[in-house]
């Protein structure tokens, strides 16, 4: 057995000396084979060279589960090399999840309570690695004695147990929380740095010993203090800053303790403001506790003086060299933005500066703290910058780039002109990362920006003619052009070289659109609807439209196929409608369910009207009802329009789009009804875009002693007319002149005939139930001109 | 809190590993094979922080050799970076001039780490 033992460094040897991976495997099966039968067999003087060697190949990845026994042999055994193999051993493959490392526990208390301190260090370092909640639980008194031994040695190794103790099991901070003040004044720094550690878990972990700690503040201030001025000892001093590590670690337990605490924040704020000015940042050790001062100062609750201080050691850091140093300012400066605002502006350029870095963490966070730093002043500038990163970025980056530059766009453009070539730029540039929304966003823009219409349609069609890759891109573009082709074949507009374009080009540049391999299905929706508005701008024959749309009327595509056929019915069934079915869009209202439909193209305007007689559904029954009252049913607009919809119904349905009521020539209001303190008043608007439409507001007010309950009104109209009810806004009217009800009816009138209404009221009053039926035929004339 | 300490040299092979949360033993290999993947196509010009999945990596070069540091948030990455400095010093002394020679033969190296870093675990 002894013969064909090899020492570790013969092994290791051979392993290095293994070609393959195949090759070394074997070595180590062969060696492992050794290692078990010399574990069966038991031999007592060299058990630890072999567990050495499974270790090593248990380093390696290779299963090493056997010598798990092995290591509790030697831990047992009295010879110190024999324990050292085998805590070292326990460290590496016992865990909590081996059942047989609750054995050991037995042996660590023996030697923890032995007095050899090289013993007490191994059993307290293996104990601190691996100890599982029970081994903790059981091993905590023994520790806490150890505490107060007077060994440094041992007394460091006993406070990083703790810690370790405190990690797993939160309950024993009782037993460890009164040595801590004690161990405080230390001179070991290593103790002090266990300690520090020590108290930093404990008031992580209960916000009772955190009040507790808070009394120790000015010890810790005193100790800081003493390291910062004094020159540095040489055992502890890393490129001249006395234990930098023990200052960081300070400095963290004082910015929890300072968290939300006024009166310990005061306490340290000298001491930070003289950290940071002493301390020499040419190196990374000063840099480390600078950056961890900092840290501290922008938790805490300091004065604005030492806020403007951290802003500007940040600003510092940003013009390093070192990268490493201007990342650790990035992030930090991103935390600090929202709070501390114009401080951190100042450092704009250099921000900017860090968005040309190669380095790809660096100009994430550069990206990200630009974005944050646009405000109005700044936008035009800024936007161009991050422009030219939009372009040389690497591809992750793109979408968020894009998604920013498009947002900063939004809350911030100076001029619509500039939004609108903003976004064009975006879209050229990088137009396949950008949101789905951006294109609706674009479409809506562009429409309300009636001045720029000229303009717009130019430069799409400009940057559609050069690439039709980008599918925002093109969808937009080919949206404009069949909204505005007329204005695009004029020819003249001042803020554009002027450009000739024939028609022929236009429409070829659209059938390329749609014949494109690259175009997505909505792109070629988009297409062909805009050839289809085409056809009623421009001033040539269709027959080039037509053949494209019975073309299309067979096409593989159910969606195009679909709008291709109704486009067909259109030109050879409805002619005389095609002028008014596709004229230009009025201007859709951000927000709501109807506008994102409205973005779209005119077919679906047809369904908008199914938006608006949803509220009424509930009325639909009683309205019923009523209607035998009259001559004749009256239509409603709650019947949802058929599936296919015939263009008479189209019409009328496309001039029924919702739109807030705009104040024309006032009619004035008309007082209907008064009974018992309740009055109902109609007041009229008639929007002027749309001429046989009439809004009507029916209020309700009470001036009565009681309260109207269960308020409803209804209403009738002529046969020729169409009615649509709103909700109200409640059923309830308050007494003495409370708030009052109101309810918004729609009715349009297509053939100008006299508006005459019929109103049925029911409600409560005094106890009662009340319901009244009258007519109103005294209208203003002008309601239904 | 730190996850993980990882040496490995410019091939691929780990010299040293140890880890602060548990990892299977063959996610270990892959993690490893990434982690020196990302490291090794730094360049020169490029910052020692990197940002892996959910936590930060803070890595140093020494000649042929990496070491690799896995952190979570609330670490200071300056000070561990000064602290693999400071680990390298420790065993230059305790091998005058250590090599990757020295790192890959002495298993003791194993105990010289679990001493010293047991500063914040």
């Amino acid at each position: 057995m002894v013969a064909s033992s090899l020492k570790l460094q013969e092994l290791i040897q051979e392993i290095r000396e293994a070609k393959t991976q195949a090759q070394e495997r074997e070595v180590i099966q062969k060696e492992c084979a050794h290692i078990r039968a010399s574990f069966r067999d038991g031999d007592p003087l060299h058990s630890h060279r072999q567990l050495a060697k499974l270790l090593y190949a248990h380093m390696l990845g290779y299963p090493a589960h056997f010598g798990q026994m092995e290591c509790l042999k030697l831990i047992a055994s009295p010879r110190f090399t024999d324990k050292r193999v085998g805590y070292l051993g326990a460290m590496l493959l016992l865990d909590e999840r081996q059942d047989a490392h609750l054995l050991i526990t037995n042996s660590i208390k023996n030697d923890l309570s032995q007095g050899i301190e090289a013993v007490q260090g191994l059993a307290l370092c293996t104990l601190s690695t691996m100890g599982s909640a029970e081994m903790c639980r059981d091993l905590a008194p023994e520790v806490e004695k150890l505490l107060l031994q007077p060994s440094a040695y041992v007394r460091k190794k006993a406070v990083l147990t703790a810690v370790h103790m405190i990690r797993k099991v939160p309950e024993l901070s009782d037993i460890f929380l009164p040595p801590c003040a004690q161990l405080l004044h230390e001179r070991h720094h290593g103790i002090l740095l266990g300690t520090v550690t020590l108290i930093t878990e404990l008031c992580e972990r209960s916000p009772a010993a955190l009040k507790h700690f808070r009394k120790v503040v000015p010890q810790l201030v005193h100790t800081l203090r003493t390291l910062v001025m004094t020159g540095c000892s040489t055992e502890h001093s890393v490129s001249g800053v006395s234990d930098p590590f023990l200052q960081v670690q300070i400095l963290r337990l004082l910015r929890i303790l300072g968290r939300n605490h006024e009166e310990s924040s005061e306490t340290m704020n000298d001491l930070l403001a003289q950290v940071a000015t002493n301390t020499d940042a040419s190196r990374n050790a000063g840099s480390a506790v600078l950056f961890e001062t900092v840290l501290t100062i922008m938790d805490i609750r300091s004065a604005a003086g030492l806020r403007v201080l951290a802003v500007n050691i940040l600003g510092r850091f940003l013009l390093n060299s070192d990268r490493n140093i201007r990342y650790v300012a990035l992030t930090s400066l991103l935390k600090l933005v929202q709070s501390d605002h114009s401080a951190v502006q100042r450092h704009r350029p250099t921000v900017v500066e860090c968005l040309r870095e190669p380095d790809a963490s660096l100009s994430r966070r550069a990206l990200e703290l630009s974005l944050a730093l646009v405000n109005s002043s700044n936008v035009r500038t800024m936007t161009q910058e991050l422009q030219g990163f939009l372009e040389s970025c690497p591809p992750d980056l793109r979408a968020d780039c894009a998604s920013g530059i498009l947002l900063a766009a939004e809350r911030f453009a100076p001029t619509k002109r500039w939004h609108i070539d903003t976004i064009l730029r975006v879209l050229t540039t990088a137009g396949t990362y950008v949101r789905d929304d951006a294109v609706a966003n674009l479409i809506q823009l562009i429409g309300g920006a009636q001045e720029l219409h000229a303009y717009s349609v130019r430069r799409l069609y400009s940057a559609l003619a050069e690439d039709i890759s980008q599918q925002p891109l093109v969808q937009v573009a080919a949206w404009c052009i069949g909204e505005y082709g007329d204005l695009l074949l004029e020819g003249t507009c001042e803020e554009t070289e002027p450009l000739q374009v024939e028609e022929d080009v236009v429409l070829a540049l659209l059938e390329r659109v749609l014949q494109s391999h690259m175009s997505l299905p909505a792109t070629r929706g988009y297409a062909l609807t805009a050839l289809m508005k085409l056809s009623t701008r421009l001033h040539g024959d269709n027959n080039r439209i037509c053949q494209v749309m019975s073309i299309y009327g067979s096409c593989q595509d159910v969606e195009l196929q679909q709008r291709a056929v109704e486009y067909n019915a259109l030109f050879r069934k409805y002619d005389h409608l095609r002028a008014a079915v596709l004229e230009k869009m009025p201007l859709v209202e951000r927000g709501g369910p109807q506008v994102n439909e409205a973005a779209k193209e005119s077919k679906e305007v047809a369904q908008l009207s199914e938006a608006a007689p949803v509220p009424t559904e509930t009325q639909a029954s009683k309205l019923l009802d009523l209607l035998d009252l009259l001559d004749g049913p009256s239509e409603n607009a709650q019947h949802p329009p058929p599936l296919d919809p015939t263009p008479g119904d189209t019409l009328i349905h496309l001039l029924d789009l919702p739109c807030t009521p705009l104040p024309s020539a006032p009619i004035p209001n008309l007082k209907v009804f008064e009974r018992e303190g309740l009055q109902l008043t109609l007041s009229f608007v008639r929007p002027p875009g749309t001429p046989t439409l009439l809004l009507i507001t029916v209020t309700a007010t009470n001036t009565s002693g009681g309260d109207v309950t269960h308020f409803i009104c209804q209403v009738a109209v002529p046969k020729s007319f169409q009615l649509q009810l709103q909700a109200p806004s409640g059923d309830t009217v308050p007494a003495q002149g409370g708030l009052p009800m109101t309810q918004l009816l729609r009715i349009l009138n297509p053939n100008k005939a006299p508006l005459r209404l019929k109103l049925r009221l029911t409600y409560d009053h005094f106890g009662q139930s009340v319901q009244e039926i009258f007519e109103v035929n005294n209208l203003p004339v002008e309601t239904w001109q | 809190m730190i996850k993980f300490f990882l040496m490995v040299n410019k091939q691929g092979q780990t010299r040293l590993s140890k880890y602060y949360e548990h990892v299977e033993i063959n996610k270990r290999t892959l993690l490893e094979t990434e982690v020196i993947k990302s490291c090794l196509s730094r360049s020169n010009e490029q910052c020692s922080f990197i940002e892996y999945k959910d936590f930060k990596l803070i890595y140093r070069q020494y000649a042929a050799l990496f070491i690799v540091v896995g952190v979570n948030d609330t670490e200071n990455e300056m000070a561990i970076y000064e602290f693999i400095h400071n680990f390298v010093e420790v065993l230059d002394d305790y091998f005058s001039r250590v090599s990757e020679l020295d790192v890959s033969f002495f298993s003791a190296v194993s105990q010289v780490f679990h001493t010293s870093w047991q500063r914040t675990g």
